[in-house]
């Protein structure tokens, strides 16, 4: 089973400079423990504990996974998955919590 | 340096200034490695907020699709402050993602909606460093 994993400019240290990766799994998480197998580092940069970083956007075939379940979004062969940091910031001290 | 010409330059102000008091954001894309900064594109600020700002994820989504298209890259980020320096903060060093990208702030603390001028600066912000650069405008 082979997914297309788009990977952002700031995350191709992990990939030797590659735009896009192929990875496996079943599901996000699962994908995300095989694309940190052959990219070591990676994960700790996607996931924050159990969670996806609150400041990572991840999509499977252009939907937002926050709306699709997350880290358990189901995931087939020849799906698309795109990895983009959010484009965030501004004067405040803190980041709220919630999106948006 | 940046070097950007002055109908880009112009557009980011008059984005700003027309949020404020709401931090506006957007970015100037340009060809892949050129270093040039070309194709102006506001971006609404999803957290709609004096004080912070956010590109919406799906539109996030289609920007990059395009530029990925086109082979382009954010050239330049850009948003404003609209009480406080235009100087990155804590938050945006932190959240700074694009170490190829001039981070543009624009400060409207002085004159918020009205003529005037704006505090207009560029940085770098690479692996939690901020450089500060000089901003040359190229007359049009």
């Amino acid at each position: 089973m082979a997914i297309d994993v788009r990977i952002p400019t700031i995350l191709r240290t992990y990939t030797g400079g590659e735009k896009a990766v192929s990875g496996e799994g079943s599901t996000l998480a699962a994908l995300i423990d095989d694309l940190e197998s052959n990219h070591p580092g990676i994960k700790e940069r996607l996931i924050d504990g159990s969670e996806l970083r609150r400041f990572v956007n991840v999509y499977v075939n252009d939907e937002d996974v926050r709306f699709t379940g997350g880290l358990e979004t189901k995931l087939d062969d020849g799906d698309e998955v795109v990895v983009l940091p959010a484009v965030a910031g501004g004067s405040a001290a803190t980041v709220p919590v919630a999106r948006g | 340096m940046l070097k950007i010409d002055r109908a880009t330059y112009d557009a980011i102000v008059t984005h700003a200034k027309k949020d404020h008091p709401d931090e506006a954001c957007g970015i100037v894309a340009g060809p892949e490695g050129s270093d040039t900064p070309t194709r102006f594109v506001p971006m609404v600020n999803a957290a709609g907020s004096p004080t912070f700002y956010e590109f919406d994820s799906q539109e996030l989504l289609a920007l990059y699709k395009e530029m990925d298209r086109s082979d382009e890259e954010p050239v330049v980020i850009y948003h404003s402050h609209t009480a406080t320096e235009a100087y990155p903060s804590r938050t945006d060093i932190r959240l700074a993602s694009e170490p190829n990208a001039h981070y543009v702030l624009v400060s409207t603390r002085e004159h918020g909606n009205s003529e005037g001028p704006v505090e207009f600066r560029s940085f770098r912000i690479v692996d939690g460093e901020v450089t500060e650069e000089e901003v040359s405008v190229v007359e049009s």
